[in-house]
Parts: structure tokens; C-alpha cells; sequence
């Protein structure tokens, strides 16, 4: 069966389909903003220890019983407890910020494995949770992806002026009374609000690369910041679609195709479109 | 007449060290100044002082009669050459645009007033039919020609401007102190240079900053006075990087 035909009669391949679209929209606008602020080892830092999040609440479902929580929220906590702990110590405890992300990025997986490994039965979760299954995307994770896009539109459509002014240059934005410091933070939640949408599509570790290189790519063409989040999207959305159609006949895993896809596409576009 | 910029014993040390020293100075509104002096001697000290950015250690200073980060919404602010990734996507009209934030509303996008002010604040550098253009496509006399523009449209009683050109070839230079003239006629101009012997035909005084900070009237010096005065310094200061002690005395 080819994959439009499964796609017609599938309702996991509809909603694997749906997550996909879903996510490109944060994917490209708020990807655009990472690769110019140039944060993408943040983001790399916040979507690892994502793993502490969904490991406790794995833990706590399994082994207490606790089937009302949700591994997005637990993953939504951790991805925006790491955002601030990576700004907050790399501002006020002068420490480099690379080493603090490094420290947050290998604590965040220590807990999330520590958790793990205390909960009986199958490690299949760990697998799906590190390398993504976007097959297993159920209709009530639809729903709270899409509540997710529209928080982060929201924020970055009432915000968009202050956000571009603090990455071209901080300290003009500063000194025209734009709390640079309090934008910087809110960039860095709404980094960790996308990764979280992206680490159900693609799973922790491959996070990275569909977050910056479909803005990597747009950026070769945008000349405006709009442009280049409309072509992010627009890339993010074509690949993970492209991924998943790929994917599905030879019974591939998805999120390693999509990032397959992905790479080959920036690396082709960067080596057509030089400037 | 009021002062747009007045320091009274001011003082600032980095790590105890200290860079400036009992500075009194006091710049007239529709002042044209020039702040020269050698390098690591405090010029640039002095403009980040005077737009809050640092607290001097003792002494007071006030811009436009309040203490600086108070009066911060009145100053047009352009940076030493800016640091820029050549594929960051902003067009020259967004860069100035930026120049109206703290004079617009918090949320939501520009406003056409916005857009108007940036225009027109783009037409009175010369550079308003480039204002879709790509930013980082821009020559550097452009560039910087922009960020002036990017500084008025804030709509400043002050304009501020940090070695606005270093790295830019003479006859730029020369159209780039032109433009300056020009806006002197309604603005107070504090500019930072380590070359005053092109800028000295423009400005009407100059700051020196070395062991002591002292304003010369470019007026009360003209002619064979300033060939007397500043001759010696000027080349110092060119070659050498340092003003003479000779230059400040007499």
C-alpha cells in the first residue's frame, strides 16, 4: 500500500500527517529567531533535558498510577525549567555560558534515564522519546500541539518588534528602554515551548536539526525576518511530510528520515545558493 | 540657554583602576563636540557614562538636566561599526524602525506613524529610495548613514555617536560630517573620534580626554592658532595615539 492510500484509510497516519503541519508553523517562526540570535545549543540543551520531564512522569504513571498526567506537560516543565536555568546562571553567576548548557543538557538526560530505568517493563517509551514516533500521535496530543502553536504565535505576533531588536543589537534596544533581558528569557521559553511541539515529530536528539536548518535554509533566500519565517515553515512543513511519505512503505523509522531529508536539503541549498 | 551634557567631579575606575578622573565639563544645547584622545583613555568611557550604561564610581553628571538612563528616550544612539552577520534579515527600513521603539506602542506592530517617522528620518540621510533594501547589502557609509537614521527616528534632542567612521574612506567621511552639520542646526552633537584632524573643520569644540579632560572652543582657535595648538597634537594623535601634554596648556 503506497503511503497516500494508507494516508486515506489510517487515522494514526492522519494525525502523524496533521502533527507534522502542525509543528512547522512554531517550527519556522521561532527557529527563524534561533538561528539568528544564534542559540541553537540552547535549544539542543532545553530538548535534552526534556528526557527528565517525560521520565518522571513515565515513572509516575506506571509505577503509582497517576494516568492523568501528560508526558507533553511533564515535557513542557522541564524544557521551560531548563530555559531559565541556562539564562539565569549564564547571566548572573558569569559563568561561560557553553559549560551551563552542557551541565543542563547531561543532568536533564541523567534524570530523565534515572527515572526510566526505575520503572518496570518495556524500554520501548525510552526509544519513541529519543528518536521520536510521530505515528503514535494520538488525537488529545493534537489538541494540546495546537494549543501550543497558538501561544507561541500569539507571543511572538505581539512581540515580533522587541524580539528582532534584541538580536540585531541589544544594547540599542536596551537603551531605547526595551528590557533586553526580560526578551531574552521569553525567546528562550518560547525555544523551549518548540521543542517540546518538535520532540514529539522527530524525538529529543534530532530536535536540533529540524529546529535550525529549515531557517537555515530560508535565510539564504529571506531578506526580511518575515520572509524567512514564512519560508521556514513552509520547508519544515514539505520535509516532515516528505519524511513521514518516505518513511512509511520500506517501514522506516520517521523522525531519522525526516532529519536525513532535512540535512541533504540544507546542505544542497547552501551549496547552490551561496552568497 | 541649558546644558545638554554636565559632569561635576565625575569619576570611573574599572577594578579599582582608574580611567577618568575629576572630569568637569559642561556642553551648551546646539553644541557640535568632538571627544578625542588616545586610545584606552576613557572616550568611549565617557559616552557609555553619559548614556547610563555605566555609573561613574564618584561626581555626578546629568544629560539634557536629568540623570542619564532618565533621559535615555531623548538620545539618538549610533554605535562603532556594528558587528553584523551578513545574512541577518532585516531590511535598512527595519533597522530604523528599531529607532522608534520606547516611542511607540509595547504590543502588536508598527503603527503608520511609525513608519512615517522612520521614513522620513531615512530621506534626511539620503537613503530613502534604499529603504527595502537588504541591510547587509548596503556599502559601509550606508550602513552607518542608516543607523543615524535609525537613531532619529526616536525623535532625539541628542545625537551620540561612537567612531561612526572608523573603517570608511575619506570623501565618505567628508559627506558623513556634512550630514552631521546639517542635523547640528537642531541637534546637540557628542561624537567620539580618534581623528581630529578631519573632524576639527567640522565641530565647534573639542574634548580632550587624557590625564585631564578639557573642552577647547574650535572658535577661540582658529587659524594659526589651532596649526600652533594642534599641530604637534594632531600627528600625535594620528601616529601615535597619544595627545601631547603640550596641546592642553596655554
Amino acid at each position: 500500500m503506497t503511503f497516500f492510500d494508507a494516508l486515506q484509510t489510517h487515522a494514526f497516519l492522519q494525525y502523524a500527517l496533521l502533527a507534522g503541519l502542525l509543528v512547522s508553523i512554531p517550527c519556522g517562526v521561532v527557529g527563524s529567531f534561533v538561528v539568528i540570535r544564534r542559540i541553537s545549543y540552547i535549544a539542543g540543551g532545553i530538548a535534552h533535558s526534556v528526557l527528565a520531564g517525560l521520565g518522571i512522569v513515565h515513572y509516575f504513571r506506571v509505577v503509582h498510577g497517576f494516568e492523568g498526567l501528560s508526558p507533553i506537560a511533564g515535557a513542557v516543565i522541564a524544557a521551560l525549567l531548563a530555559a531559565v536555568v541556562i539564562g539565569w546562571v549564564s547571566l548572573h553567576l558569569k559563568q561561560r555560558e557553553d559549560t551551563v548548557i552542557g551541565a543542563v543538557w547531561a543532568m536533564g538526560m541523567a534524570t530523565g534515564i534515572l527515572f526510566i530505568s526505575m520503572t518496570p517493563g518495556y524500554t520501548t517509551d525510552l526509544m519513541s522519546y529519543l528518536f521520536g514516533n510521530i505515528l503514535m500521535v494520538t488525537s488529545r496530543d493534537l489538541w494540546l500541539i495546537a494549543a501550543l502553536d497558538v501561544v507561541v504565535l500569539v507571543t511572538v505576533a505581539l512581540f515580533n518588534k522587541q524580539l528582532l531588536a534584541v538580536c540585531f543589537d541589544g544594547e540599542f534596544a536596551g537603551l531605547r528602554g526595551v528590557h533586553v533581558q526580560r526578551f531574552y528569557f521569553l525567546l528562550l521559553a518560547l525555544t523551549a515551548l518548540t521543542v517540546v511541539l518538535l520532540v514529539s515529530v522527530v524525538g529529543i536528539i534530532l530536535v536540533i536539526a529540524l529546529l535550525t536548518l529549515p531557517a537555515a535554509m530560508a535565510n539564504l533566500f529571506a531578506r526580511r525576518l518575515w520572509q524567512m519565517m514564512l519560508w521556514a515553515t513552509a520547508a519544515c512543513a514539505i520535509l516532515t511530510t516528505g519524511g513521514l511519505a518516505v518513511s512509511y512503505a520500506p517501514d522506516l523509522p520517521a523522525g531519522a528520515v525526516t532529519i536525513l531529508l532535512t540535512g541533504t536539503a540544507y546542505f544542497l541549498t547552501a551549496l547552490f545558493r551561496r552568497r | 540657554m541649558s546644558d545638554a551634557i554636565t559632569c561635576r567631579g565625575l569619576e570611573f575606575g574599572y577594578d579599582g583602576k582608574p580611567v577618568l578622573r575629576n572630569v568637569n565639563i559642561t556642553i551648551p544645547v546646539g553644541d557640535f563636540v568632538c571627544v578625542v584622545g588616545p586610545n584606552g583613555s576613557g572616550k568611549t568611557t565617557l559616552l557609555k557614562i553619559a548614556l547610563g550604561l555605566l555609573k561613574p564610581t564618584a561626581g555626578s553628571i546629568e544629560v539634557l538636566g536629568q540623570r542619564p538612563d532618565r533621559s535615555r528616550g531623548k538620545i539618538g544612539y549610533v554605535p562603532q561599526h556594528p558587528r553584523l552577520d551578513p545574512l541577518f534579515p532585516v531590511s535598512a527600513m527595519d533597522v530604523v524602525l528599531m529607532g522608534r521603539l520606547g516611542r511607540t506602542r509595547s504590543f502588536g506592530a508598527w503603527r503608520s506613524a511609525d513608519r512615517g517617522q522612520a521614513r522620513r528620518a531615512l530621506d534626511e540621510v539620503g537613503l530613502v529610495d534604499r529603504a527595502g533594501h537588504h541591510f547587509a547589502s548596503l556599502s559601509g557609509g550606508q550602513k552607518q548613514r542608516v543607523l543615524i537614521a535609525r537613531a532619529l527616528a526616536g525623535d532625539p534632542e541628542l545625537l551620540l555617536l561612537d567612531e561612526p567612521t572608523a573603517g570608511l574612506d575619506a570623501h565618505i567621511e567628508e559627506g558623513f560630517y556634512r550630514l552631521l552639520q546639517e542635523l547640528n542646526e537642531r541637534l546637540t552633537i557628542v561624537l567620539v573620534s580618534h581623528d581630529l584632524g578631519f573632524v576639527s573643520g567640522f565641530v565647534r569644540s573639542v574634548v580632550c580626554v587624557g590625564q585631564d579632560v578639557v573642552v577647547h572652543p574650535t572658535s577661540e582657535i582658529t587659524g594659526q592658532v589651532i596649526a600652533d595648538l594642534y599641530g604637534s597634537d594632531m600627528r600625535l594623535v594620528r601616529h601615535d595615539h597619544r595627545c601631547s601634554e603640550d596641546g592642553h596648556k596655554s
